[in-house]
């Protein structure tokens, strides 16, 4: 998206808003190829680093009384298994572990991506667009294998007047398909455009006579992009949750 | 002239984000005032609140990908 660098003659701000999201190689160098360590990258493995930090090494000990690390990993846990009990139904639970590591990887790379000077990964559609298909198709393949042509009647609506079926089974088939579409930008639609209303105050904050408001606009930004980089983690599961829902009982 | 257009279609697109905005405003407000009349029920509807949320808000990320298709893309 934004591939080239762009001027400070572009705007009236010192910086554009959407530099923060430039993919740069870290060993130098300007070509960017499929094996490139990039920013991104790099970024990416420290945020699977931090699971692994959290859920393996800090619930190594298994205390009966948890430490803190331990304490927050299993309500991590807790929390992601009741979501999947309570939106797939019991006989998802088999795709717990897929589940809680989606959850896991995009909620700390959400909140890595909220440390100053950082690259937020989840900014990227070409990052959440690989996780959503990888969705998208784990859904469409469970529901073939589990109910065979069967799942096909999750487009027709057989609780519809008959005259209306077939224009809702096109509505179905285009609301079907468009899933990994929305699924992925509002991560990352939603990601960025928080972060960027952030170096936007940012910018405002070097003229003198607004800079005090604009940073108290920052801190509260950051505030909400907390929040945010919580709750969009938290709708990308439950959204998957209700796929494979969808995928486990197709019948409407 | 027609990246000047590609601008101001960015700009109408980017009113369609304010309006999903109504909608997401609409399932809070509804779920609230649900909530409000049966307080026990609402712990156990949060998980279909964000789902309401998430769709309401889904198209207006399209819009918003529409305006940055315009402004970066076109």
């Amino acid at each position: 998206m934004a591939s080239e660098a762009h001027g400070a003659e572009q705007g009236g701000l010192e910086f554009h808003p959407m530099d923060q999201f430039l993919v740069k190689p870290l060993f130098g160098g300007d070509h960017i190829g499929l094996f490139t360590i990039t920013n991104v990258t790099l970024w990416m493995a420290l945020a699977v680093i931090a699971v692994v930090a959290m859920m393996v090494v800090g619930t190594r000990r298994r205390a009966i009384i948890p430490s803190r690390g331990q304490s927050i990993g299993e309500l991590a846990y807790g929390f992601i298994y009741k979501m999947v009990e309570d939106v797939a139904g019991k006989d998802a639970v088999k795709f717990f572990p897929y589940i809680m590591t989606l959850f896991m990887f995009i909620v700390m790379a959400n909140f890595l991506g909220l440390l100053p000077m950082s690259f937020t990964t989840t900014s990227h559609f070409a990052v959440t667009i690989g996780l959503a298909l990888l969705v998208f198709v784990t859904v469409t393949v469970v529901g073939f294998v589990k109910n065979g042509a069967a799942f096909l009647g999750l487009f027709w609506v057989s609780s519809a007047p008959l005259a209306l079926r077939p224009v809702l089974a096109i509505i179905e088939v285009i609301s079907y398909f468009v899933r990994p579409v929305s699924h992925s930008i509002r991560l990352a639609g939603n990601v960025m455009a928080g972060h960027a209303v952030i170096k936007v105050f940012a910018g405002f904050a070097a003229i003198a006579v607004v800079s005090p408001v604009s940073i108290v606009a920052i801190t509260a930004m950051y505030g909400l992009e907390v929040l945010v980089a919580f709750i969009q983690a938290y709708v990308f599961t439950i959204l998957t949750c209700v796929y494979l829902k969808d995928a486990l009982h197709p019948s409407h | 002239m027609e990246g000047q257009l590609a601008h101001i279609g960015a700009g109408i697109a980017g009113l369609g984000t304010g309006i999903a905005a109504l909608g997401v405003g609409n399932v809070a407000a509804n779920f609230l005032a649900g909530a409000l009349r049966n307080p026990s029920a609402a712990a156990s509807q949060t998980a279909t609140l964000f789902i309401g949320i998430a769709f309401a808000e889904a198209l207006g990320i399209f819009s918003f990908l529409v305006a940055l298709l315009l402004m970066f893309a076109v």
